[in-house]
């Protein structure tokens, strides 16, 4: 009888086990199966490389290469801001900062991954918004550089987190050895650890800016929502996720329209796909 | 040849600016939520229906209809993320389909929150038929977590010595009573840590919910799960989107309510975490 329960136990056990890949797979045949649906009227070139996305005009007109420009362009400016900044910060704690001062540096990042993105949508409205309206001299502050900004953000903790954690499984030895040479901690720092913990850093890069890409509620507050091609990273744009946030509510379901959001989510999934696979394999080149 | 500690000490700064450029505007978003939210709370703020087109009253509906997803979110996620992690780190052998499952995790973890939305919808609002109700909500955003679970709680599982797992095994017991009586036990604080951490996550998303539960003005209580809700982050972003003219205060008393409640879980994460290491003799 116990031998029964035990057996029942471990295949829950097993089955539980595989739920990950279960869901995983559950989530991109529910995606093809709407997006895909799409194509059937609309060519899959024309789909992503079209110019404009009029959904609602008739005929309706679904291109979302403005979508990926905006995606691109808060993606790049955020990735700008972020990677110096966040790999500057994992530096430092890892290597500089006073024991003490360290668990609350970690602390203040975990908490900063921890605010919801609409509150920080929100204080990106009522903050930066006006700012930049006001610096740049700007009909409205609703930018795609305000998304970067904020974006930025969102991506610090990923990075200084992944890349901390690289800098930290550094051998000891590289730097005693590098120090015993007669090398200043800097030099070491910049010739030895940097480059020992490059994979995991570059993982932790690519981590930050996959949030990004997927980053939803305060990208759609505070970029301006504009779905057109972007001229400069003082206009308002929309990206892909917000296409997706904004719209669903009025598409009707089995609508074309219902049918290209679901392939924008296509999208969506292969994209963060590619850098979670990427970003695991560099990981796991660190391990070895 | 330029002075090397000159160099050092220039690295130095900039990489201290790194630091501040991160925390002092974090600080500064805390703050503010802080100097203007907190004025704004009393308790018909917190007991009240929102009035007037959201535009005066409470958000009552909103934290209720939030604890009632989170709530349903970990009841789904708990027991097949906490048995996941069991198998990862008591059963699962260098091969293969463990690194599938976890390369599955890592992306579970990656997906954009607006796709798990989108899959929210067709799956559970209109494939299942359950409607924009609690329970899609629940079942999408306990999706959600779900690797923020496995990941914490195998983590804290893999901890046990494997000292512990041999004495127990050589007393006779099964693997199973090992794991029952000896793993988890030990495990407990970790596990919990995770599970905090899931639900202040599960808290605080807004896109998940937005076609799966999320009810624009709901000035009721939601009577059973399959009753659509309002939810704190969504009701944050219409208050501060779409409806005009609401009261600066209304918004930022929403937004502490929000912050406060996350900010609390993950400190209450931090603290037993803290503890634990504390207190763990091996």
């Amino acid at each position: 009888m116990r031998k029964l329960k035990e057996l029942i136990i471990e295949k829950l056990i097993l089955i539980c086990g595989l739920a990950s890949i279960f869901f995983v797979a559950l989530i991109f045949l529910f995606l093809l199966k709407e997006g895909l649906t799409l194509f059937k009227t609309v060519s899959p070139f024309k789909f992503l490389f079209g110019k404009s996305w009029y959904p609602i005009s008739e005929p309706a007109q679904l291109g979302i290469l403005p979508l990926i420009l905006g995606s691109l362009l808060v993606t790049i400016g955020a990735a700008i801001i972020s990677i110096p900044i966040g790999v500057g910060c994992a530096i430092y704690i890892a290597e500089i900062a006073p024991l003490k001062i360290k668990e609350t540096l970690k602390a203040g990042i975990e908490l900063l991954a921890a605010i919801p993105s609409v509150v920080l949508g929100f204080i990106g409205m009522v903050t930066l918004v006006p700012l930049v309206k006001t610096v740049f001299h700007l009909p409205t502050g609703l930018t795609a550089l305000s998304g970067s900004i904020m974006l930025a953000f969102m991506a610090m903790p990923t990075i200084v987190s992944i890349a901390e954690d690289a800098l930290y499984s550094v051998p000891k030895t590289y730097k005693e050895g590098a120090l015993a040479l007669g090398a200043t901690h800097w030099q070491t720092i910049w010739r030895v650890m940097l480059p020992a913990a490059s994979s995991g850093i570059l993982a932790a890069v690519m981590l930050g800016i996959g949030r990004v890409i997927g980053e939803t509620m305060a990208v759609m507050m505070i970029t301006g929502n504009a779905a057109v091609i972007p001229n400069s990273i003082l206009a308002p744009v929309r990206t892909l996720t917000a296409t997706i946030a904004a719209e669903m509510g009025e598409a009707v379901v089995g609508s074309e329209h219902y049918f290209a959001l679901f392939a924008i989510g296509i999208v969506l999934f292969v994209i963060s796909f590619a850098i979670n696979v990427t970003a695991d394999l560099f990981l796991h080149k660190r391990q070895q | 040849m330029k002075n090397p500690y000159r160099t050092q000490n220039i690295a130095f700064f900039f990489l201290f600016l790194a630091t501040l450029l991160i925390v002092i505007p974090v600080g500064l978003i805390v703050a503010i939520i802080i100097q203007k939210g907190l004025p704004a709370i009393n308790w018909q703020f917190l007991s009240d229906i929102p009035r007037q087109g959201m535009r005066a009253g409470g958000i009552f509906p909103a934290i209720v209809g939030t604890i009632y997803l989170v709530t349903g979110a970990i009841i789904f996620a708990l027991p097949i993320g906490l048995l996941s992690a069991i198998y990862l780190s008591e059963y699962s052998k260098d091969n293969l389909l463990t690194r599938l499952i976890k390369l599955a995790i890592v992306n579970l973890a990656g997906v954009p929150s607006v796709v798990y939305g989108l899959f929210g919808l067709v799956l559970f609002v209109v494939f299942l038929k359950f409607g924009a109700s609690i329970l899609s909500g629940s079942l999408t955003l306990g999706i959600m977590i779900l690797p923020v679970i496995i990941t914490t709680s195998r983590e804290a599982l893999e901890s046990v010595p494997q000292s512990f797992r041999e004495v127990s095994l050589s007393l006779g017991a099964s693997k199973w009573q090992t794991i029952r009586h000896i793993v988890i036990p030990n495990a407990i604080p970790g596990i919990l840590t995770g599970t905090i951490l899931g639900l202040g996550r599960a808290a605080g998303e807004t896109a998940p919910i937005l076609f799966t539960v999320a009810a624009f003005y709901l000035p009721r209580l939601p009577d059973s799960i399959f009753d659509q809700a309002m939810a704190l982050p969504y009701h944050l972003y219409v208050i501060s989107t779409q409806v005009p003219n609401v009261d600066e205060k209304i918004r930022y008393g929403t937004a502490f309510v929000l912050l406060a409640l996350v900010l609390f879980m993950n400190l209450v994460a931090i603290i037993i975490r803290y503890k634990f290491r504390k207190k763990k003799k091996w």
